[in-house]
């Protein structure tokens, strides 16, 4: 049994058109005993940024503080909004520097570029190998459901009530097949003047 | 003196040789069961480990008129368990002098499995069908036995990623303002077909063609499509 599989949580995100969107569920497990079912596992990073992490909780913890530290750093010392591509390298870069002992997260960066709103979405793997994709990207312990459902779901250039509906049936749907992850969802809309949250009631088993 | 050594810093560990029993060949089956009809989907590839062992194998078997049976899991399990099956069908058919029923094949197989509670046949069966009733009817297993009678169910190497996608769009779970449109052979056949499209872009151990069978009271109408050979 994997320590990416201890706390349990799944995380998908879709391109749209002119918007992304961000899901995630609430579980926070210890292996099969469930111990809260209102965790945060999606931070904002930016105005129009999000990041998602799936993986060891206290990880997941530790590393969005250490990003949001460092993402505040960039707004002060550059005096503008960070774009997706660049903090797809920063978290790329912060997740090798610990090669050999690395954070057990897995995370989901959605957002719009902060010029020109173009929709942005991409993963990396634990030690920070980046996957940059236009459609949809999942990561969590339901991976193999959340691919299922969205590889048949989703469409390109979904309108933003369209891409809310596909990414809150892929991730309630996943999550049921999936004893690690479930107990509700919440899911961002990021659309170029605003930003909308919508949390999901889902079945409580 | 013995000087004991410790395995993890010695260079040329012991190898130990030992005899592994099964193989994992992939392969998936999805069965659907309508009114007065039922649909079973398989893929006919063959693999094991990044290895295409064969393109087209087909994994479902007729066993009566009216009922068919999809095995997946370790090959070699597979054709030792349906030469068992059929011998069964076979004495069965000379005892009683008529094709045994889905609900007598399925309590049938269940045994069959059981009998090897301890070295199991490694294989996921499915059985599909019209039952005494003339109603639609599915069946699933695990490998030692355990089954039940469902509408639907997807097992093998992509049940994963199929079963979430069956649960929405034939249970219509997570849809509150649903109104469930009546099941037909046609729509359940599209249905699958696009499941295992699916299902061949995210898992390698399905793909090539899958094979659509259709088994109603006039018999059972078979046809395959391609899938990625990827």
């Amino acid at each position: 049994m994997s320590i990416l599989e201890y706390n349990g949580a799944s995380i998908v995100a879709m391109k749209g058109k002119n918007c992304v969107a961000i899901a995630a569920d609430k579980r926070l497990g210890i292996r099969f005993q469930t111990v809260s079912c209102d965790f945060q596992k999606i931070f904002p990073m930016g105005k129009k940024l999000f990041i998602g992490l799936p993986g060891l909780a206290t990880d997941v913890q530790t590393f969005a503080n250490e990003l949001k530290f460092h993402t505040n750093l960039y707004n002060l010392s550059e005096s503008r909004e960070i774009s997706p591509k660049v903090f797809l390298s920063m978290v790329s870069n912060f997740l090798y520097q610990r090669r050999f002992g690395p954070y057990f997260i897995e995370p989901v960066i959605a957002g719009l570029d902060p010029k020109t709103d173009e929709p942005f979405i991409a993963s990396t793997d634990l030690i920070g190998c980046p996957m940059v994709t236009d459609d949809f990207v999942v990561a969590g312990t339901c991976l193999e459901q959340l691919y299922g459902m969205c590889e048949t779901l989703y469409k390109p250039d979904m309108q933003p009530d369209e891409l809310f509906e596909c990414i809150s049936q892929s991730l309630l749907n996943a999550q049921d097949r999936d004893a690690y992850s479930g107990w509700g969802g919440v899911v961002y809309v990021i659309e170029p003047n605003k930003i909308t949250k919508r949390e999901l009631k889902a079945r409580m088993d | 003196m013995a000087v004991l050594v410790d395995e993890g810093y010695q260079t040329h560990p012991t190898v130990q040789h030992r005899f592994f029993p099964y193989a994992q060949n992939g392969g998936t089956v999805v069965a659907v069961a309508g009114e007065d009809f039922s649909v079973v989907g398989c893929d006919t590839r063959l693999s094991e480990g990044y290895s295409i062992l064969s393109r087209d194998v087909s994994k479902v078997r007729k066993m009566t008129k009216s009922g068919l049976l999809g095995c997946v899991g370790f090959h070699g399990d597979v054709l030792t368990l349906t030469k068992m099956l059929d011998a069964k069908m076979k004495q069965y058919k000379h005892t009683h002098g008529k094709d045994m029923s889905c609900e007598a094949m399925a309590q049938m197989l269940s045994s069959t499995l059981y009998y090897r509670r301890f070295f199991p046949y490694w294989v996921y069966n499915m059985v599909a069908g019209i039952d005494n009733n003339g109603k639609g009817c599915v069946f699933s297993y695990d490998p030692v036995g355990s089954y039940e009678r469902e509408t639907y169910r997807a097992c093998g190497s992509a049940s994963a990623i199929i079963q979430p996608l069956l649960d929405n769009q034939l249970g219509y779970k997570n849809q509150s303002n649903a109104n469930p449109a009546p099941l037909t052979r046609d729509r359940v056949r599209t249905m699958v077909r696009d499941i295992f499209a699916a299902a061949s872009e995210r898992d390698i151990y399905t793909g090539d063609e899958v094979e659509i069978s259709v088994i109603d009271a006039n018999g059972i109408d078979t046809q395959r499509f391609p899938l990625r050979s990827d």
